[in-house]
């Protein structure tokens, strides 16, 4: 559900990570219909005429899914080196904190959703495409230990290409981190739920992501391993046309439900109901 | 040696041949006839061959050592289970769908003691790497290898797993049968297991396919193996949309076992024979076994399994770099 006023907040720390154009109207980036901006923005950046879903930045997705102003970051003072001295990363690194105005990748911390607690993460694609390096893996796996601590459900929302390139084999081992992490939880008997967006790819889809005890996603969200165009080059076979998307895996097993964005609140705060608040207090 | 010589092995070959030609019949009948006593000149060519051997090996660039752990002759999996295990008996399939003959594994003897061992089995000849799919796995080869983990748990045996492989499968059967998912549910049911795990990265260690068998209490590379997030042509395609510059990105990336081992990811470095594993599998088949046994030995000593699940959540746990500032240092310090 969609709850009015999202969008009043102002703009400043939720900069989108698609490119809206200044102004009054704005394209569907699939259909290429002209839309109105504000009926766009009301709609949670989903297209009025053909319902593709636009990607969100974290603060947009967390406004229209916890309950109003219950959200406290939670390790926002975690921030990325350069372990490797990579070409071009402390530059890269500049520009993706001053183009979404966050401090990494991911904004994890505690929030209520329809008064039941709960700790959230969020991927914003716009900070280096999401990617996953030294910082998102420790707020990922900081972000389980909370929920292990204080006995509470953990939603992660993921958005990202995959492992971050330019923290190398630190990088491959954030996914052994989360997913060890994710295992935890797991033995605690606390709700992990996770929510895929477009895109999750990679080393994030080969990890936690696929590790929810349920996993939902939006429609559309190029959801798989390797991208398309690395899959396609090695066999003559031709691929499907929903190859690597939310749909092909929700097909294929990987994926509970496909819900569009609008229901996504209410599917989790049914979750959490069901689930008796995500933790089950007699293990 | 002939076909596929690389550029760092040619000061090599080019001595190799000198004193192979030296050797030659014929060679030797002219010299007998002349009066020249040949051998002392061998004597100083295989001389020169260890110097110049040495000087190569202990000099090679990243880019040298990724296409060393790719080399055509260097021991495989089963190569090193033949060497190292007595009695192997190999176990095939995930129970679930197929079996995946890019991880082989099963129960064999080391040392009088049994084990589980897994490993990822690049082929030989095109013929068996067609069948192994050149040792990238597909998801019914992680599932089998999870498989045969929960089976040494349930027996107590220590789990013993060799890490090849350019990377898991990436096509579209692979996206069918959910390899990320095989990967990521490999990464948290291993990190959980109840058992001492060993890791060796033999040759390759690529990205998600490799550590889906990689999780362990000790993790040994190799020295001439690789282990990366991404290949090195990968990376060089992403940065500068060019795969000849895959020699920048194998430096860049930090794939070495040195690099490895300074990074904090892996426990220790396997030196190889000088010239590279394939030069004398028997003697790194020894290295790998006698480190085998001594890992064993220390994780023998852990007082619990909770204990040793512990110390292996925090060896992970430990893994990456960051700067953690505190609120009131934020204003002044840039990281
Ligand atoms: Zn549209």
């Amino acid at each position: 559900m969609v709850r009015s006023g999202w969008f009043s907040r102002k703009p400043t720390g939720n900069k989108s990570s698609t490119d809206i154009p200044a102004g009054i109207v704005t394209k569907c980036q699939r259909c290429n219909e002209i839309l109105f901006v504000r009926d766009f923005e009301r709609n949670s950046k989903v297209c009025t005429k053909c319902g593709f879903h636009h990607k969100l930045s974290a603060y947009e997705r967390i406004e229209i899914t916890v309950d109003e102003g219950s959200f406290q970051p939670l390790n926002e003072d975690i921030i990325s080196r350069d372990p490797l001295n990579f070409i071009e990363y402390p530059a890269k690194l500049e520009k993706a904190r001053t183009n979404t105005k966050l401090s990494e990748a991911i904004v994890t911390g505690t929030a209520f959703i329809d008064n039941k607690p709960v700790v959230i993460g969020v991927s914003d694609f716009g900070y280096m495409g999401g990617s996953m390096g030294s910082v998102v893996g420790e707020r990922i796996s900081r972000a389980m230990e909370y929920g292990l601590a204080h006995r509470l459900p953990v939603i992660l929302f993921t958005a990202s290409g995959g492992a971050r390139m330019q923290e190398g084999l630190l990088s491959l081992m954030q996914m052994a981190k989360t997913s060890s992490s994710a295992g935890k939880l797991r033995e605690a008997g606390i709700l992990f739920v996770c929510v895929l967006t477009d895109p999750t790819t990679g080393g994030v889809y080969a990890s936690y992501a696929c590790l929810g005890d349920v996993i939902l996603a939006e429609p559309g969200a190029i959801v798989g391993f390797a991208g398309r165009r690395v899959g396609n080059q090695d066999t003559g076979v031709n691929l499907p046309d929903d190859f690597q998307t939310s749909e092909f895996q929700a097909e294929h097993g990987m994926v509970d439900r496909i819900l569009p964005r609008k229901e996504m609140r209410t599917a989790l705060a049914l979750l959490l109901k069901l689930f008796d608040g995500g933790r089950h207090n007699d293990r | 040696m002939i076909g596929d010589v690389f550029d760092f092995e040619k000061p090599i070959t080019e001595v190799e041949n000198l004193i192979q030609e030296l050797k030659s019949p014929q060679r030797r009948e002219e010299a007998l006839h002349e009066g020249i006593d040949l051998s002392a000149k061998i004597a100083e060519l295989e001389e020169e061959l260890h110097r110049v051997m040495v000087r190569v090996y202990k000099n090679l660039s990243p880019w040298e050592k990724t296409q060393l752990a790719r080399h055509k002759d260097r021991p495989y999996s089963l190569d090193y289970i033949r060497l190292i295990f007595d009695d192997f008996f190999e176990l095939n399939g995930d129970r679930l769908a197929a079996n995946d003959e890019a991880i082989v594994g099963g129960p064999a003897i080391l040392e009088n003691r049994p084990v589980m061992v897994i490993g990822q089995q690049k082929g030989r000849d095109i013929k068996e790497r067609q069948r192994r799919n050149f040792g990238s796995a597909h998801a019914e080869g992680f599932r089998k290898a999870l498989r045969l983990a929960r089976l040494a748990e349930r027996f107590h045996m220590p789990l013993i797993t060799l890490v090849d492989t350019a990377g898991a499968a990436a096509d579209l059967h692979a996206e069918e049968f959910g390899v990320s998912e095989a990967i990521a549910h490999n990464l948290r049911e291993f990190s959980l297991l109840k058992t001492p795990i060993i890791v060796t990265i033999i040759g390759e260690g690529g990205s998600g396919g490799a550590l889906g068998l990689a999780i362990g209490d000790h993790v040994s590379m190799l020295e001439h193996s690789i282990y990366s997030v991404i290949s090195p042509e990968g990376c060089a395609a992403i940065l500068w949309h060019d795969k000849s510059r895959a020699s920048d990105a194998a430096k860049s990336l930090c794939l070495t076992a040195s690099n490895a081992h300074s990074l904090g990811v892996i426990d220790d470095i396997l030196p190889e024979p000088l010239g590279g594993a394939h030069r004398d599998p028997v003697t790194m088949a020894e290295t790998i076994k006698t480190s085998l046994l001594t890992s064993l030995n220390k994780l023998d000593s852990f007082p619990s399994v909770d204990i040793l699940i512990e110390t292996r959540y925090q060896r992970l746990r430990r893994m990456g770099e960051y700067v953690e500032q505190t609120p009131s240092e934020e204003e002044s310090n840039d990281g």
